[in-house]
């Protein structure tokens, strides 16, 4: 809650997973920090939510993989609340005949898995563990500025660069190469089982505006491995949902002082010609701050909180070029019982799986999208987080969480109720091709599309990483190229949103790293 | 499509009567459309100015207009100086800068109406007017085509449009604009110009162009009125100290070079940079620099001897300190000057340097190192430029 007897240091405009770590790092120095945020629960796309009396899905990510290791020793998560239900799990991708691929850990198996491929896949495995470590690297601290770098800056490129002399020349012309091809062409050159080429490419784009074929993939790929650096060796299901994860960091936020009001939206940032003043919330009253901190994306920042108008052309251009159009739908499902996958048993329902039965199958599926249309045959990544907590729905009762790649946010035509109910068919029907039975068990259903994401979730866009991940985006050029290490061009406001190095998915280090900076540059700022 | 025989340059609503005037036929590419550099003599022309009446056409100027309820704050955000107070039908000189205070470009703001406001400007930048445009309610035309403009500078120009009829244009006061009906529509009127003489342009739709320069030239015949060239017209603008852009300043966009662009700090323009308003482009770099100190100062120099210093070095001692951007011999002021940009420490008025100027006769070339003293201001800035009601000459 406010406390209007408090004078806040600062002022967090968000309550998603980054803000309150950010709060908290905040408040571990000494600062006076409220959080404000718009919906009621915490977590921001970290999020549990009841889509069907008495079932709980996890609405917008819904796995948790990525976590950064010292974000959570630091706020102590799992003292304040945060459980997996299970972790480490399997991705299965899915074959219609039901020769299914299980990928876990380094190993293969399934129907036809040559040795070859086996061998080759834990040769891939080490060099993309080798390149997320380079990466780890620069990932817990400020991306440093090309030009005017100070000497902590030359440190972590001089870094980056030993990193990469160190991995040895053909990792070395390796990465080099790989990192400006795409995800496509790395497969081709690596494996010939077209289902684990499939489920690889699809990890390598979920949630962006590309197709296996386009460049940047492999840096996602590299992303989204990162996780393994962190610690998982695969997603894990967080007990009580992904809510669960903002309700800890909320906890870890209040145990070191943090005030948060929930319910309420910031309506704007206050700015006295170019230094932040504060914030209006959305029903008037005006709290002051020399700092303000916005955990919502660089475009919402800019656009809606502080006004084109008040900043400079230049910053103004370079927010409106920014990339950030979802792709990705949510789908949830309420189950009256467990639906019969074809080929899979009881127990691996409760992994990861997913459709991506070819690189092309991706490819073609993101084709429609490119044009303003929903994929006919869309890729998904499932889960059934009821396989491993039971908590989410009544007993003996499932749900299903898919998201569903490729639902573009600016459809031809809009996201009308009709073009969502017909997509919404279209991609149960998919799913029937793999789970003949699901149709008769469904209670209730509900799509969420990137409109619908970038709602609830206040996300420009629906994207869920605040700005596509690819290699224009990233380092120094995230937000964009000019935007200065968390910093503004308006004095005192800072930004701490995925849109920000390193990036999204619930790993805390954009948070962590606005925090240090903040902290580094002091009352000055 | 334009047939493959015919050129691509454009022609003013003028042109028919340039190209009569033309003597000479020597014509120059301005912004895409032919521009007479000198119609007889550029020393007629200048004198034509400095003594009665000269006549330039302006038409090929980039013109964009700007309305909607938000053009006055979109324009005050995007030029450094204050125009929230400026009234209608009053005009003002302004630079607008880059995010790092470097100068895109100079020139003037027409505020027609509540909502309607004209930027008359050097260089194209509807690109930079439109992304400047985001968050802000303002519509952006560039009308550089559908606007004819002249400029009509000297001594007599007053009397000649009285004598066309424009009663009470005497009264109207530098920077003022006014309109008088023309031939079934109008013509608007500012007291405005490149000259530093006392001067108008004239602002009128293109189907009425010839007509309006006829009736002129009528008019005129007494006053020794005289169409001249962009060669005069860059001595009358160099006399009275005004920059030339892409001469004086490589506008930022163009700078392909780091270091090239130049801030309104640096090229004398302080006076234009308003940090009492609300954030305008380039406010935090200015801001810094006015703090941390320019990199050069801009200064105007008088020469001595009568050989222009064109494109000079300009020492202290024997230390380089700087290069002279404009320079000529000033026929009205008989004074040699010149504008250099020095490293800020030798800016100050008083200043003694010295120019190394190089000059040709006859295939022999000379050096001289002529002493120069940094000025207050310009040479030529005659009362009746000011003077209102204007004087009848």
């Amino acid at each position: 809650m406010i406390n209007s007897d408090k004078n806040y240091d600062a002022i967090v405009v968000g309550g998603g997973h980054n803000g309150l770590v950010c709060a908290s790092y905040l408040a571990k120095s000494g600062k006076s920090v409220l959080v404000v945020e718009a919906n009621d629960s915490l977590g921001g796309a970290s999020s549990t939510r009841e889509f069907f009396h008495q079932f709980s899905v996890s609405a917008c990510a819904q796995w948790l993989f990525q976590l950064n290791p010292q974000v959570a020793s630091d706020l102590n998560l799992y003292g304040n609340g945060l459980e997996l239900a299970v972790r480490d799990l399997d991705t299965i991708a899915l074959a219609e005949d039901g020769n299914h691929l299980t990928i876990s850990g380094n190993t293969l198996s399934g129907v036809g898995v040559s040795d070859k491929d086996q061998q080759a896949f834990v040769a891939f495995n080490k060099q993309m563990l080798k390149f997320c470590k380079l990466l780890a690297g620069a990932f817990n601290r400020r991306a440093p500025k090309v030009v005017e770098s100070n000497l902590t800056d030359r440190l972590t490129l001089a870094k980056l660069g030993l990193g990469m002399k160190l991995l040895g020349k053909t990792d070395m012309s390796d990465l080099m190469r790989l990192a400006l091809i795409n995800i496509y062409d790395v497969m081709e050159e690596n494996f010939d089982n077209e289902l684990l080429k499939g489920a690889i490419s699809l990890d390598s784009l979920l949630g962006s505006h590309m197709g296996p074929r386009s460049p940047n993939t492999v840096y996602g790929y590299l992303y989204r491995r990162m996780g393994d650096v962190y610690g998982f060796n695969g997603p894990s299901v967080v007990k009580g949902g992904m809510g669960t994860v903002g309700k800890a960091m909320g906890n870890a936020a209040k145990a070191v002082g943090v005030d948060i009001e929930t319910g309420i939206k910031v309506g704007k940032i206050n700015v006295d010609v170019d230094r932040a003043t504060g914030v209006t919330l959305s029903d008037g009253r005006v709290i002051n701050a020399d700092i303000v901190v916005s955990n919502a994306d660089p475009k919402s920042t800019f656009n809606t909180l502080v006004g084109l108008a008040n900043i400079e052309t230049g910053v103004a251009r370079r927010v409106k070029t920014m990339r950030m159009k979802g792709d990705a739908a949510k789908l949830h499902l309420a189950l009256d019982s467990l639906p019969l996958f074809t080929g899979l048993s009881d127990a691996q329902l409760g992994q990861r799986l997913v459709i991506a039965p070819t690189m092309n199958y991706v490819e073609s599926a993101f084709n429609a999208c490119k044009y303003g249309e929903y994929s006919q045959a869309p890729a998904m990544d499932i889960s059934l987080a009821t396989v491993h907590d039971a908590s989410l729905a009544p007993a003996g009762k499932h749900v299903m969480s898919v998201i569903v790649q490729y639902a573009p946010y600016e459809l031809d035509g809009g996201w009308t109720d009709e073009h969502k109910e017909n997509f919404k068919q279209l991609v149960i029907d998919r799913l029937s091709d793999f789970a003949p039975d699901l149709k008769q068990k469904i209670l209730h259903s509900e799509l969420l599309t990137p409109v619908d994401l970038e709602e609830q979730f206040h996300i420009h866009g629906g994207h869920w990483h605040h700005g596509e991940i690819s290699l224009d985006q990233i380092l120094m050029m995230r937000p964009f190229p000019g935007g200065s290490q968390y910093g503004t061009s308006v004095d005192g406001l800072y930004l701490c949103s995925a849109g920000n190095h390193p990036g999204g998915g619930v790993m805390g280090l954009a948070g962590h790293n606005a925090a240090k900076e903040i902290i580094k540059r002091g009352k000055s700022a | 499509m334009i047939p493959h025989d015919e050129t691509m340059i454009l022609e003013t609503p003028f042109h028919s009567r340039c190209l009569a005037a033309c003597e000479i036929n020597l014509w120059e590419d301005w912004k895409g459309y032919r521009s007479a550099a000198a119609y007889t003599s550029v020393e007629q022309e200048y004198f034509a100015v400095r003594s009665n009446t000269g006549v330039f056409d302006i038409s090929p100027m980039i013109k964009y207009r700007f309305t909607g309820p938000d053009a006055g704050a979109y324009l005050n955000r995007l030029v450094t100086r204050d125009i929230s107070k400026l009234a209608i039908d009053r005009v003002a000189y302004t630079v607008w800068c880059d995010d790092n205070g470097q100068v895109m470009d100079d020139g003037t703001i027409f505020r027609l109406g509540e909502n309607d406001y004209r930027l008359c400007a050097y260089a194209r930048c509807l690109d930079w007017l439109m992304w400047s445009a985001e968050g802000f309610d303002v519509a952006i035309v560039d009308e550089t085509a559908e606007v004819a403009a002249l400029a009509v500078q000297g001594p007599t120009s007053c009397a000649v449009f009285k004598d066309m009829g424009f009663t009470g244009i005497e009264n109207l006061k530098p920077f003022g604009m006014t309109k008088y009906p023309f031939q079934g529509s109008e013509v608007m009127i500012s007291r405005t110009g490149f000259t530093g003489d006392l001067g108008y342009e004239i602002w009128i739709e293109p189907a009425l162009a010839e007509a309006f320069w006829d009736a002129m030239f009528e008019a005129g015949k007494l006053r020794g009125i005289r169409a001249i060239g962009s060669a005069a017209l860059d001595m009358l603008r160099t006399e009275t100290g005004f920059l030339q852009a892409g001469v004086d300043f490589v506008p930022a966009e163009e700078a392909i070079r780091t270091g090239r662009s130049r801030s309104p700090f640096e090229l004398g323009l302080g006076w234009l940079v308003s940090f009492d308003k609300p954030v305008f482009n380039g406010r935090k770099a200015l801001l810094k620099e006015k703090e941390e100190g320019s990199r050069y100062a801009f200064v105007y120099l008088d020469v001595e001897g009568n050989k222009p210093a064109e494109h000079a070095f300009i020492y202290a001692g024997n230390k380089e300190v700087g290069t002279v951007t404009s320079a000529a011999w000033c026929p009205t002021a008989k004074s040699n000057f010149a504008f250099a940009q020095v490293d800020t420490k030798y800016g100050k008025v008083g200043q003694k340097l010295v120019a190394e100027i190089y000059y040709e006769r006859e295939l022999k070339w000379t050096r001289v190192m002529a002493e120069c003293t940094v000025i207050e201001g310009a040479v030529f800035n005659p009362p009746r430029k000011r003077q209102t009601p204007a004087a009848d000459f």
